[in-house]
């Protein structure tokens, strides 16, 4: 437990380090804001002087020094003009440098998730990323800013108030310096009680939310199976703990305040209790008194405040670790210096003794190699999870191979830059994916400076055209993000001609018509043999017709390239192909 | 926001004793500025020590009834909200699953999670804050107030003006930054968008070589966010500098004033100083109300996002009939059936008729669109038909009670979808009671023998939510084993053999059809050879039956059948395997 703590102070230190260097860009910022605190700290302290003074000039009838009293008065007014000058300008720098800050961190971590393997993003959920890019920097920034504001200016009010107090009269300070620790213990004391409520709450919430997540997220399934009460019936149980925890944790850790609060009201009536009798011995005035008691108020809120800023950083040093820890993970290979971004290829692809495995325990291509010349065909298929895709992987080098080469025109595509070898390549996913825009920057993503009539031809060879044409704003059509109120098929049809308007000149085609209906993919079809012609094509599908035609058909399964031919070689071959060929006539 | 107040019913006691107890212990703080008053004018001025003490002890006692009043307020107000929270998602939970599909595919089930979670959060924490403090912050300023009058009129007068010039002032800031903050709120989404298309669209972004692109777009929204975080930081960060100028404000003519009033032997040294400590309660409570109130707009906010969930009615009726004992069992007649999506412009399905015979096969193929999964949509009545009636075992389905009519009919659906559990309480989803023997079967007709042998615990392998652990072929054969666990009468595969290869496919239908009492099965797909074999086929295009019959039938006479099917198997092949 002990070493933990240890390893987790080391750790967070490690992160507050990271954050340093990126504030220290903002560091006269950050110093004249300091220097702003202090000035206000000490302003807003010296005021209830002068307030004593002030009380002090008036004392009974007939006894009151009007002069005296005027220049005081002056002098508060001065004081509280400064303050708040000094109070509104920290506030401007404090909210520039956390914002600042924050932005940098926030562009740092997007930078780096362009240059991540997909290895990485593969891996890991989209909505684990996005969270730790918004709400773990949103919680950073709000820790940060209130550490600035608040945690630094406590501290300040802390000491500049015991000062001010000594000044007065030691034998007071010291009643206030000794009962206000109780306050900490007794803070302290509550919210490591309530630490394991809160840690009770927050699994018990999680597991209501993953309930409710697959609960509402299948509710259609849920109403087929007629399974309403029991969902609800588990629900309900989940929510009866989640209240029972709840209360428990919201009322016992919402003591703290009132009895803070409750120790506060006994250092105000010590305060009270020593200084008027040190005033009815004369060691006191009046004035004195009131100010000591307005000092006993401040010295002890901020007590409260930094508990609760110490909870908010450290909760802030946690979430900027997630982030960084995001920014930590190793960046892909970078291309090589010598890289060359060829202007274009013929469509040569040479695989050689290619090894690739995604975990090193499980090992998938081996010692596959294959030749494709210019212009030809190559299929890909197999049943369910063979490991098309990973083909695919490896060709637009989204995943580097483990051993052996693949080369395009002769030049092994580790000494092409990725984006050289990818202009070369034009793909169409199984998952269609739009950007949120307009249909016709969708369409114009590969080539932005593509012309209406390019835009407009490219989507006419995808059969795209005629629907897009009766969209409410034709090609200006907003669609939202990831395609919106498109269907499937005509997604599938924008990712057809934004491939279509590059027209690179090899191909990858993964299963790119399964969600277009027969008859517009017999068009498609045909649009796609003429985008073929003369261009390499690797093919992933389902359907055995649209591939018979192929020069080179891969057979794959489990991970593994089993078989390798043409459609006729193949079934003389009696094998798997021969067998997944026949069961489509199976009865 | 209103309509939420229900949920707070049963709790009325804690809700008026909560503020009740928040208020007592208010008024002893409002006390505690004449106590010292008191110590300096009738203990100090003469001396008398002993009077001081019995002072200073009443502050204690008072600051001790303080304490046992908080505590007591802060558990009725806990006690109210949670209470109301945990209320509040009961009722949200059963009122969306009485909606229809029609009402859950207009509200989308992100938003609606959101809401259970995150909003009904927001409003707990309103709720209990508003117990807490809302009456309490006015109730110390006007108290303060009250209190000044006791004391002196004119000064008294100061207070009145001070507090409507801070009204002013803190409600101006707040109406000003209130769209500030949405403007923010706003921009963050955007970049939070900008982070998911980016993560979601990778391998599009990175084939088309965009990734500068994207960084420069994202810079951007970036600093257009930073913009606007400033630009509402400026103007809050003026709060706190005003408020403390215009108290201070007060003070100097406080002091001004009174010094007078002492001169004159109107006012006292101590109740100066009285008056002093009402000022800077003012101050305090001001500080802690702004707070409030920023958190109960947005408390607001989430409450009426609940309640417009709350507000959706579900489009349908529950019936009461159930189907005679002598019904046949598993018998789908459509008649004249249409229907059309609200809010769509035309019928997803037009004028189908059709009669399905207990233990046929009846296939229904067309293209995307074409309105296959709509038709097989309406016999479970996850949509009411907009015409005509959908018939089940000789009963209209929106007269039929809905619990007897979906007992009778087992769905899987396009998305294979498991849940959290292990394969055996995923398949005890189709019939809780169902004896192993059952289960065996049903794995053993879904061809998901081979998924569950390959798994280290068998049946009771767990599984993690949404079946992550699980390829799409195998989640696919488990959803049709959950379906057959039910022994259904009506069998319905809604495009669900699309991740099978074409043998298991074709086992599965095998299997299907050789089943002791084979249900009346309904195979939606594109591939020809899926429905090959069915007693019947419908060929849907646009909505409309073009073709029904035999395979053979079709072949000869329904042009669009002939060009699905050709356009999957060559000429040639046909004739030489059929």
């Amino acid at each position: 437990m002990a070493k933990q703590n240890v390893q987790n102070a080391a750790a967070q230190a490690a992160v507050m380090r990271r954050v340093m260097r990126y504030i220290r860009p903002h560091a006269s910022a950050l110093m004249l804001s300091l220097l702003l605190s202090l000035v206000s700290v000490a302003l807003t302290l010296y005021v209830p002087i002068l307030v004593g003074d002030a009380v002090n000039c008036i004392v009974d009838k007939g006894l009151v020094d009007f002069e005296t009293l005027g220049a005081i008065l002056t002098k508060i007014m001065i004081c509280v003009l400064l303050t708040a000058a000094a109070q509104w300008w920290q506030g401007v720098l404090n909210n520039r440098v956390t914002y600042d800050t924050v932005r940098d961190i926030r562009r740092d971590a997007f930078e780096h998730i362009q240059r991540l393997p997909l290895s990485y993003l593969d891996a890991h959920p989209t909505g684990d990323t996005v969270s730790r890019m918004i709400s773990d920097v949103d919680t950073f920034a709000d820790g940060l800013l209130l550490g600035f504001t608040q945690l630094f200016s406590g501290i300040m009010t802390i000491l500049g108030t015991l000062v001010f107090m000594l000044t007065l009269s030691p034998a007071i300070t010291l009643v206030v310096v000794l009962i206000t620790p109780v306050s900490l213990l007794v803070a302290n004391f509550i919210a490591t009680r309530t630490y394991s409520m809160f840690k009770l709450q927050s699994k018990t919430r999680g597991e209501q939310t993953a309930l409710i997540d697959e609960a509402i997220g299948e509710q259609k399934l849920v109403q087929a199976f007629a399974h309403e009460d029991e969902t609800l019936d588990a629900f309900d149980e989940v929510n009866g703990r989640l209240r029972n925890c709840s209360l428990r944790a919201v009322f016992f850790s919402s003591l703290t305040n009132p009895c803070t609060r409750f120790v506060n009201s006994l250092v105000y009536a010590g305060v009270g209790l020593t200084g008027a009798l040190a005033a009815v011995n004369g060691s006191l005035t009046v004035g004195g008194l009131s100010s000591f008691l307005s000092y006993a108020n401040q010295y002890t809120k901020p007590f409260n405040e930094i508990s609760g800023v110490v909870t908010e950083l450290q909760n802030a040093i946690a979430c900027a670790g997630r982030i960084f820890d995001l920014i930590d993970q190793p960046a892909q290979t970078p291309d090589a210096p010598d890289a060359v971004t060829p202007k274009h290829l013929d469509g040569k692809v040479d695989i050689d003794n290619v090894c690739f495995s995604y975990t090193p325990d499980r090992r998938l291509i081996e010692n596959f190699s294959l030749h494709v010349n210019p212009g030809q065909r190559v299929a890909i298929v197999g049943p369910t999870g063979c490991g098309k895709t990973t083909m695919i992987n490896l060709l637009m080098r989204f995943y580097d191979v483990d051993s052996g080469t693949i080369a395009v025109d002769g030049i092994e595509t580790r000494r092409i830059t990725r984006s050289g070898l990818r202009a070369q390549i034009g793909m169409v996913l199984q998952d269609t994916w739009l950007a949120a825009g307009t249909i016709r920057e969708n369409i114009a993503m590969g080539r932005p400076d593509a012309t209406d009539e390019e835009i407009v031809a490219a989507a006419k060879a995808a059969h795209a055209h005629s629907f897009i044409k009766r969209l409410p704003d034709g090609y200006n059509t907003v669609i939202g993000e990831s395609g919106g109120s498109l269907s499937q098929g005509q997604k599938q049809l924008l990712c057809i001609a934004r491939v279509m308007l590059c027209l690179p000149p090899m191909l990858i085609l993964d299963e790119a018509t399964s969600s277009i209906d027969t008859r517009t993919e017999q068009r498609v079809q045909s649009a796609f043999a003429e985008m073929m012609k003369g261009r390499t094509s690797f093919i992933v599908a389902h359907r055995l017709s649209t591939i018979q035609s192929a020069d080179i058909i891969l057979v794959m399964r489990d991970g593994h390239v089993i078989e390798q031919g043409n459609h006729e070689s193949l079934l003389k071959q009696g094998g798997f192909y021969k067998t997944l060929y026949e069961s489509q006539f199976a009865q | 926001m209103k309509k939420l107040l229900v949920y707070l019913k049963g709790f009325e006691r804690e809700c008026v004793l909560g503020p009740l107890f928040k208020l007592l212990e208010a008024s002893f703080e409002l006390v505690i500025p004449l106590i010292v008053a008191r110590i300096i004018d009738g203990g100090i001025r003469s001396g008398d020590t002993g009077y001081i003490v019995r002072m200073v002890l009443i502050m204690a006692a008072l600051g001790l009834v303080g304490l046992v009043s908080a505590v007591t307020a802060q558990y009725f107000a806990a006690k109210a909200a949670i209470g109301f929270s945990a209320r509040l998602r009961h009722a949200l939970m059963k009122h969306i699953q009485s909606l229809s599909y029609t009402e859950i595919d207009e509200l989308g089930t992100s938003t609606l999670i959101t809401r259970m979670t995150s909003d009904v959060n927001q409003v707990q924490s309103g709720v209990n804050m508003t117990l807490r403090l809302l009456l309490r912050s006015p109730f110390v300023v006007f108290g303060a107030m009250v209190m000044a009058f006791t004391i002196d009129f004119d000064i008294a007068l100061i207070f009145a003006g001070v507090i409507a010039v801070l009204c002013v002032i803190v409600f101006s800031i707040m109406l000003a930054s209130i769209p500030m903050y949405k403007r923010v709120q706003n921009q963050l989404d955007s970049v939070t968008a900008s982070t998911r298309e980016n993560l979601t669209g990778v391998r599009v972004i990175r084939a088309f070589g965009m990734e500068d692109a994207e960084t420069g777009k994202f810079a951007k929204r970036n600093g257009l966010l930073t913009r606007f975080q400033l630009a509402v930081g400026r103007v809050s960060a003026a709060m706190n500098p005003v408020t403390y100028v215009v108290i201070n404000i007060a003070v100097i003519l406080l002091i001004r004033g009174g010094a007078l009033k002492v001169g004159a032997g109107a006012l006292t040294q101590g109740e100066v100083v009285a008056l002093y400590n009402y000022m800077s309660q003012i101050l305090v409570e001001l500080v802690k109300m702004a707070n409030l109130i920023i958190l109960l707009t947005k408390a607001a906010a989430c409450a009426s996002r609940v309640a417009r969930v709350l507000d959706v009615k579900s489009s349908q009726q529950d019936g009461t009939l159930v189907p005679a004992d002598d019904a046949p069992r598993g018998e789908v007649v459509f008649d004249h059936v249409a229907l059309t999506y609200k809010g769509a412009g035309a019928e997803a399905i037009e004028d189908i008729s059709f009669t399905a015979k207990p233990g046929e096969t009846i296939g229904i193929i067309g293209g995307t669109g074409s309105g296959k999964s709509t038709l097989v949509n309406l016999i479970p009545r996850f949509y009411d038909a907009t015409h005509g009636t959908v018939t089940v075992d000789g009963v209209d389905v929106t007269r039929m009670r809905k619990d007897e009519l979906r007992n009778r009919i087992a769905v899987v659906p396009q998305k294979a979808v498991l849940f959290k559990g292990t394969i055996r309480s995923n398949l005890l989803w189709g019939n809780a009671n169902a004896t192993q023997a059952d289960i065996d079967e049903a794995i053993a007709v879904a061809q998901a023998g081979d998924v569950v042998a390959s798994k280290e615990k068998g049946l009771d392998e767990p599984v993690e939510q949404g079946g992550r652990n699980f390829s799409g072929g195998q989640r696919q054969r488990l959803t049709i084993a959950r379906a057959l666990v039910r022994k259904p009468e009506i069998l319905i595969l809604d495009d669900s053999a699309s991740a099978l290869d074409y043998a298991t496919d074709a086992n599965l239908r095998r299997a299907i059809r050789n089943m002791e009492n084979p249900p009346t099965t309904f195979i939606v797909s594109q591939r020809a050879a899926s429905i090959r074999f069915a007693d019947r086929i419908i060929v849907l295009d646009d909505g409309k039956a073009v073709g029904m019959g035999t395979h053979d039938e079709l072949l000869k006479t329904c042009p669009v059948y002939q060009e699905i099917y050709f356009s999957q198997f060559k000429k040639e092949e046909v004739s030489a395997n059929g």
